[in-house]
């Protein structure tokens, strides 16, 4: 018999049941967050118990205000409930959560990873596409709709098809400051937005290896830009030293089985992928997003493509309708594109390696353009005022913020104007994301503090080698 | 949920590849719940409303006679983006059953299954020809038949799609999940105490 894969062998551990092809699968962690307003509505309206309020954990992020802590700023009452709704259903339901003003409070996709919820092995879902992120940490975990997520409210459990696999092998080394964000959309670039669609995605190879927990983190984040609602990494050393001591992570005797457990989950020698891919990490440069869609990226030191050399009528149209929205013209460097905002943050690069990034950009450095600096959690805030990068900041003129998913979706009111530009460090550059009309180009926090200070795009390893 | 047997509806092609779910309902309508009597208007708002609540004559939906079809057929990767089941709120609230496409994104086909509107995979081509065909024969009908996997169009032409059998199943019954995975309580508990690998959990 083959081996089993990292997917495989957590999967067949959380099979409930299973009938006509569909299984019932069991969820170990379920987070959630403001949106999940309506789940906790529809259990009211049927009567409905929480099976596992022990398994969930929620904290504000979407509609969360990053520029006031008082309520009182809160002018739009529907924001207010939304934001409020989350403690007191956490209450009434017996669910741990981390309010607004709580220091544990920000992205769920950051936090469950910082509190030691999110753990090799396990099973996660969340009422968001962006948990896939979590899969970083080698375990399966996965977004879903609001119906779902009443589902596993009531139950702990959803009915799902059993995925493909496919491995992503990203085998060498990063140049000089090259980061996951520009391996992510790399590999988007290559295998396309809808290249993963059915797939679980394992990401593998050397390059994977080398990575830090951030930036593994990163790249899962992006695996739903890639059509996969499920991307994980196997875990080694640096997830079990990084999952060492969190609050929610197993101690003592738990943690000495935990480990031998968790060592025992990479895909084994003989496991056999549905597909398998290979990215060359040597190759791969700083990246810009340019179009609506994150597979339109280019390497800082590319041109924008020409859609007349596409011989692919769809593709063609897809890339003029692209040049229309955002204002571009064929074949311009992308270093000549300005910017009007930048943005630092969201579930995709708001950790504290992103913003020792930027920072480094910024040090000594003035912004040109208005930029925020949005972390994704009170104690990814905390962390870096205590390294003084705050204080890099401010000093270059970029605002500090409050934890939140901020300009990423803009539901908290941080907008782009109709017909603005953003350098954003979030994941998606869909028409209208940030804002009715908004125009979104998708950077790496290093490629967005660049930008922030020279008022466009600009190569960040030329910054660098100046300093 | 409401059943889904067969439904037969005007057919309204949407040429975006990779509609995300951005675009079927933009962020900020995602606060106003889904009773909300305005709903049917958020769908596609931003392609379909200028800022000052016109309406955009470029835009399908704003065009006779498609402001009455009620099964659309769109392009490659339908649905992607953002896990919002409120874009399928959105169908359903301007009376849209059925959604034809050569791929859906995972969550978008469960959220729609969930919600009593048929996601349907037809090839390509097909997809191609039948949008094709109603921007030539505006007006013309698709009838989708759940119980033999079948669209017909093109004044008469048939194609078959796949659906698993569960998925089938509750859809034609208009089953809700939850009631029914309530069932296997015991079977649940049984899991729940029986999981010797994850004792450090
Ligand atoms: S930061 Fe952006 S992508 Fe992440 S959860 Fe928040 S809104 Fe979604």
């Amino acid at each position: 018999m083959a081996g089993q894969t990292l997917f495989d062998k957590i999967w067949n551990r959380h099979v409930v049941t299973e009938k006509h092809g569909q299984t019932l699968l069991y969820v170990d962690r379920h987070l959630l967050h403001d949106g999940s307003i309506w789940g906790f509505e529809r259990l009211r309206q049927n009567g409905w118990k929480m099976r596992r309020p022990d398994q969930a954990f929620a904290t504000p992020d979407h509609y969360t205000p990053t520029h006031t802590a008082s309520l009182d700023d809160l002018t739009d009452p529907r924001a207010r409930e939304i934001a409020l709704a989350i403690k007191s259903n956490s209450e009434e339901f017996g669910v741990t959560v981390f309010p607004w003003g709580d220091k544990r409070q920000g992205i769920a996709h950051v936090v469950g990873p910082e509190q030691g919820i999110t753990l090799p092995g396990l099973t996660m879902v969340c009422g968001d596409s962006h948990t896939s992120t979590h899969g970083a940490l080698g375990c399966i975990s996965m977004g879903i709709g609001s119906s779902e997520v009443t589902h596993v409210m009531a139950t702990q459990t959803l009915w799902q098809t059993k995925p493909k696999t496919m491995r992503i092998n990203i085998e060498g080394k990063l140049g000089f400051s090259v980061t996951a964000k520009d391996v992510i959309l790399a590999v988007i670039r290559q295998i396309g937005t809808a290249g993963g669609t059915g797939y679980a995605i394992e990401f593998a190879g050397s390059a994977i290896r080398d990575m830090s927990m951030e930036g593994r983190l990163t790249v899962c984040n992006m695996t739903i830009e890639a059509g996969s609602r499920c991307g994980m990494v196997a875990p080694d050393e640096k997830t079990i030293e990084y999952v060492k001591g969190r609050p929610f992570a197993p101690k003592g005797d738990k943690w000495d089985m935990a480990l031998k457990f968790w060592r025992s989950l990479p895909s084994d020698d003989d496991a056999v992928f549905d597909a398998e891919v290979t990215v060359d990490a040597n190759a791969i440069a700083p990246m810009v997003t340019w179009g609506n869609s994150p597979q339109e990226a280019v390497q800082v030191t590319e041109r924008l493509p020409d859609p007349d050399k596409e011989d692919d009528p769809d593709r063609k149209a897809t890339l003029l309708a692209a040049y229309d929205y955002m204002g571009l013209t064929p074949g311009m460097p992308i270093a000549e594109i300005a910017v009007d905002k930048v943005f630092i943050g969201a579930c995709t690069n708001a950790r504290i390696e992103d913003l020792r990034a930027a920072a480094a950009v910024a040090k000594g450095r003035k912004a040109t353009v208005p930029t925020l600096v949005v972390p994704g959690s009170g104690l990814v805030k905390e962390q870096a005022e205590a390294e003084g990068l705050d204080k890099v900041f401010t000093e270059a003129g970029f605002e500090w913020r409050l934890p939140g998913c901020s300009m990423c979706v803009g539901m908290n009111g941080d907008l782009l104007k109709p017909g603005e530009r953003s350098a954003s460090t979030s994941n998606r550059n869909f028409r209208g994301r940030q804002g009715v009309d908004s125009r979104t180009h998708l950077v790496s926090p290093a490629m967005a503090a660049a930008a922030a200070i020279t008022g466009h795009f600009t190569d960040v390893r030329t910054m660098m080698e100046d300093a | 949920m409401e059943p889904f047997k067969s439904f037969k509806s005007m057919g309204m092609p949407i040429d975006i590849l990779n509609c995300d779910t951005d675009a079927i309902i933009p962020a900020r309508f995602l606060r106003i719940p889904l009773d909300d009597p305005d709903y049917n208007q958020y769908l596609f708002h931003d392609l379909r409303f200028n800022e000052d609540g016109s309406e955009k004559p470029d835009f399908i939906m704003n065009q006779q006679p498609f402001r009455d079809a009620k099964v659309i057929v769109a392009d490659v990767n339908w649905g992607c983006g953002s896990s919002r089941e409120h874009a399928v709120g959105a169908l359903v609230a301007n009376g849209i059953r059925v959604v034809i496409a050569p791929s859906i994104a995972d969550i978008h086909r469960s959220n729609c299954m969930k919600n009593g509107v048929l996601p349907v995979i037809l090839s390509r081509e097909d997809c191609d020809t039948l949008r094709a065909h109603m921007h030539e024969a505006p007006g013309a009908e698709i009838d989708v038949d759940l119980e033999t996997q079948t669209v017909t169009a093109l004044n008469g032409t048939t194609f078959n799609f796949e659906i698993g059998p569960f998925d089938k199943h509750r859809m034609l019954n208009g089953i809700d999940d939850i009631g029914m995975t309530m069932e296997l309580d015991a079977e649940i508990s049984a899991f729940e105490n029986d999981r010797k690998d994850y004792a450090w959990l």
